[in-house]
């Protein structure tokens, strides 16, 4: 039971996980990641319409992240060139995916009805020898393999921020872009990069519900994770790895209300729903006051008009 | 070393350099001179490809930069110092080291890097720790994390904006030996500053820009303070001042023993006791972080006091909201005039009604009367001689010197009783901070009390009655101006009288 339930809680959540670890990228380059509910969705849609075309779940991945980062470059173009606000520009590209998504679906139908695309999941691959373990073997090891993929990103990303150059000067944009300029560096650049980055990764996060968990599309089939992600970043306080275990604890969240949900509790399940984002709400309540931004998130930067 | 022939460079309408010529040898310390507005930020900011120029050539060391960035500019050899560092203050001095910096390595090499700052910062003498996070630092230090990362990228040519203005005396005392020595090994230094004692000082040459052109340029040697003034504003200097002889009155603030903490909740302020009568400037002069700050907010009513009693006129407000004080006749100009001072984003006229929006002339029944907000704005703009297109300007458009017109034209038309300033004169060229001067002297003929904080020993002579001296959160002396000589008050700032 509590084996199912902290397996359950990893599964679920690593679509978040992914989310995050792109999010926490354009972040810390200093550009509010409002758009990953949209980037999410894209990825997700792009994953199940390419799998569904070509029958092949590897081009199915680099389709969603292909999709993730189309509704990246929106972002970009909006902010970086155009310096449009950054929360405004993530809610709309939210909306423009839940809109976009859903009209094309609906191009694949009869009679623009929404058809039900059936594509197959990515299977669990238990690690030999390691799956057999007690407990952990469960947990961590007969996991598919985006979820091996997302712990791996997530080391890959806490040890490339800290210990590279690159990853230096990607934290300096977020936390003084002009030092970036005066050191060499286009910071415009390294934020353009950033955000692309988000939307592959973003992406791939879509593709881990829509190719690894469900098996098709439905509209706005993320759901809000998106947001959750973007809790699990603050509650993570911008570091990789405590964003991860803010996944799980919000995975947990999501695996202990469907397990609920079946004890016929006197209270409507809709409630019962609502506990994760309740969850989300309560935790960032906590950390909030303690939380520190990237100091110059948010901040518009133009080139020189010339 | 450096040449740099025509250049041009327009910001929109404004011509920020005209036809600038300007060759800095090999092994020198040049001053580049100017009053603010000058160009000279511009020159520096073509040199090192921060904006580019609309028209000129530069050449260093032989070759000439075209179209260069700042990563070119650094990888020729030019290391630039600005005003406002260009430092991450959550990271640490290593980090800002290797941020953009090749030699750093792709996986950073922390531990190498952390050494050859190390070693840097002993052979000059910088005093740092690679692991410090720069934002604890003081100003002082995070100037000489400038000055590493600019040495450890090899340059030889170092070019620092205004490098004192944000020191404290010991600091800057600890800076010039510094450049001394990179001058000594061969290395050029342009010095920007309006400062004219601190260019005699250090300079070697001295190159002054006035309206965006070169004005004159000269050896050092031989120039004098006078000469330079003239170059830099184009015009004789005022004979020194002249002050109306007046007879202090009542005791408008009365201050006694006052006791505040700071942001971080560390007590600045141990118990500090005066007053100031109508007639008379009372300036409290000492080092930078000695208590003045927290002193100024808590009279001005953005602090509250933790300890001891504030009257203005025989009003107690030691716990009085601002509005009251300003009733009870206080005008205060405080020291971040941008931010505190002002409201950057909205316009002259905007920002003169701001006191006083709920009564006339700026009200009329629940409404602001915006012809008469307009009619006050154009009054008081030529009044003070405030250079902008119109009560209509945005605040963030103005040079820093019409700022503070704008916020004495604020502060002084309301007739105050008692004038708060702190550091009014901070960052202004010296033509601003004439006619600063000059206004408090007129309010104090009227027979208003001042309150006068600056760092500026020259200055609290020039302007004072009486002169006390903060030291570490206490008034360490009182001293009539006429008794007053510098090398007492300098030894009362420095704790040792």
């Amino acid at each position: 039971m509590i084996e199912d339930i902290l397996a359950a809680s990893v599964r679920i959540g690593t679509p978040l996980l992914f989310a995050a670890l792109g999010g926490l990228l354009s972040e810390r380059a200093g550009v509010f990641a409002v758009g990953l509910e949209g980037m999410m969705l894209a990825g997700a849609f792009a994953g199940v319409i390419a799998t569904w075309l070509t029958s092949s779940l590897g081009l199915g991945l680099v389709a969603s992240a292909a999709g993730g980062m189309a509704l990246a470059l929106v972002v970009v173009i909006a902010t970086q060139r155009y310096g449009a606000d950054q929360m405004v520009t993530g809610l709309a590209v939210n909306i423009l995916a839940l809109g976009l998504t859903s009209f094309l679906l609906r191009g694949f139908g009869a009679r623009g009805e929404a058809p039900v695309l059936r594509v197959p999941t990515l299977a669990p691959w238990p690690i030999p020898w390691l799956a057999d373990l007690p407990v952990l073997g469960a947990v961590l090891f007969r996991q598919p393999p985006l979820t091996y993929a997302g712990i791996v990103l997530a080391l890959g990303v806490a040890v490339w921020l800290a210990r590279t150059r690159a990853g230096l000067t990607l934290r300096a944009a977020g936390e003084n872009p002009y030092a970036v300029f005066a050191g060499g560096t286009d910071p415009v650049r390294v934020r353009a990069l950033a955000i692309v980055a988000c939307g592959a990764i973003a992406g791939l996060g879509g593709a881990v519900l829509s190719l690894q968990q469900v098996g098709t599309f439905t509209d706005g089939m993320t759901n809000g994770r998106g947001y959750i992600a973007l809790a699990a970043i603050i509650v993570g306080r911008w570091r990789p790895m405590a964003a991860l275990a803010a996944c799980v604890v919000f995975g947990a969240a999501d695996a202990l209300q469907l397990r609920v949900q079946g004890f016929r509790l006197p209270v409507s399940s809709y409630v019962i729903q609502m506990t994760p984002y309740l969850v989300a709400l309560a935790v960032l309540a906590g950390v909030g006051r303690s939380a520190r931004l990237p100091a110059a998130i948010g901040v518009p930067l133009l080139r020189e008009r010339k | 070393m450096l040449e740099m022939r025509g250049i041009e460079k327009s910001f929109g309408a404004v011509r920020a350099n005209r036809g600038i010529d300007v060759s800095i040898p090999a092994g020198r310390i040049v001053g580049l001179l100017g009053e603010n507005g000058s160009g000279k930020t511009t020159l520096m900011n073509v040199l090192f490809g921060m904006v580019r120029a609309d028209a000129g050539t530069i050449t260093f060391d032989g070759r000439p930069l075209v179209h260069h960035t700042p990563h070119d500019a650094i990888a020729a050899g030019i290391g630039m110092i600005h005003q406002h560092f260009m430092l991450v203050p959550a990271m640490t001095v290593a980090e800002n080291v290797m941020l953009g910096w090749e030699d750093a390595g792709a996986w950073l090499r922390h531990d190498a890097v952390a050494q050859r700052i190390a070693e840097t910062s002993t052979a000059y003498g910088l005093d740092l720790d690679p692991h410090a996070v720069v934002g604890a630092l003081s100003l002082g230090a995070q100037q000489r994390v400038e000055i590493v990362k600019a040495l450890l990228r090899g340059a030889r040519l170092l070019v620092l904006d205004e490098p004192t203005s944000n020191l404290s005396p010991p600091e800057v005392a600890r800076l010039l030996p510094v450049l001394r020595k990179l001058r000594a090994e061969g290395r050029s230094v342009v010095f920007i500053s309006h400062k004219l004692q601190e260019v005699l000082d250090l300079c070697d040459e001295v190159i002054v820009l006035r309206d965006g052109a070169v004005a004159g340029a000269c050896p050092v040697a031989g120039a004098t303070r006078e000469t330079l003034a003239t170059m830099m504003v184009g015009r004789e200097l005022p004979p020194p001042l002249a002050r109306v002889e007046t007879t202090p009155g009542r005791e408008v603030l009365i201050v006694s023993d006052l006791r505040a903490l700071d942001d971080a909740g560390v007590e600045r302020l141990h118990g500090v006791s005066f007053s100031v009568r109508a007639g008379e400037v009372f300036a409290l002069a000492g080092v930078d972080g000695n208590g003045q700050a927290e002193l100024a907010d808590v009279i001005g009513g953005l602090r509250e006091a933790m300890h001891g009693s504030i009257s203005i006129d025989g009003d107690d407000v030691t716990h009085a909201t601002v509005t009251r004080r300003l009733r009870a006749g206080l005008a205060h100009v405080p020291a971040d005039r941008a931010t505190t001072g002002l409201v950057s984003a909205m316009t002259i006229a905007e920002n003169l009604a701001l006191r006083e929006s709920d009564a006339p002339p700026f009200r009329r029944g629940p409404w602001l009367d915006l012809a008469a907000t307009r009619a006050l704005a154009d009054e008081r703009i030529a009044a003070y001689g405030v250079r902008a297109e119109g009560g209509d300007a945005l605040v963030a458009t103005l040079s820093g010197g019409n700022q503070q017109k704008v916020i004495l034209a604020r502060e002084l038309g309301r007739r105050p009783a008692l004038l708060l300033a702190a550091q009014p004169t901070r960052g202004l060229d010296p033509g601003a901070t004439r006619f600063v001067i000059d206004q408090v002297l007129a309010l104090r003929a009227e027979g208003a009390a001042v309150l006068y904080i600056s760092t500026e020993l020259e200055e609290v002579m020039a302007v004072a009655d009486r002169i006390g001296v903060m030291f570490g959160g206490r008034l360490v002396g009182v001293v009539s101006r006429d008794d007053a000589d510098l090398t007492t008050l300098g030894l009362m700032m420095a704790g040792a009288a």
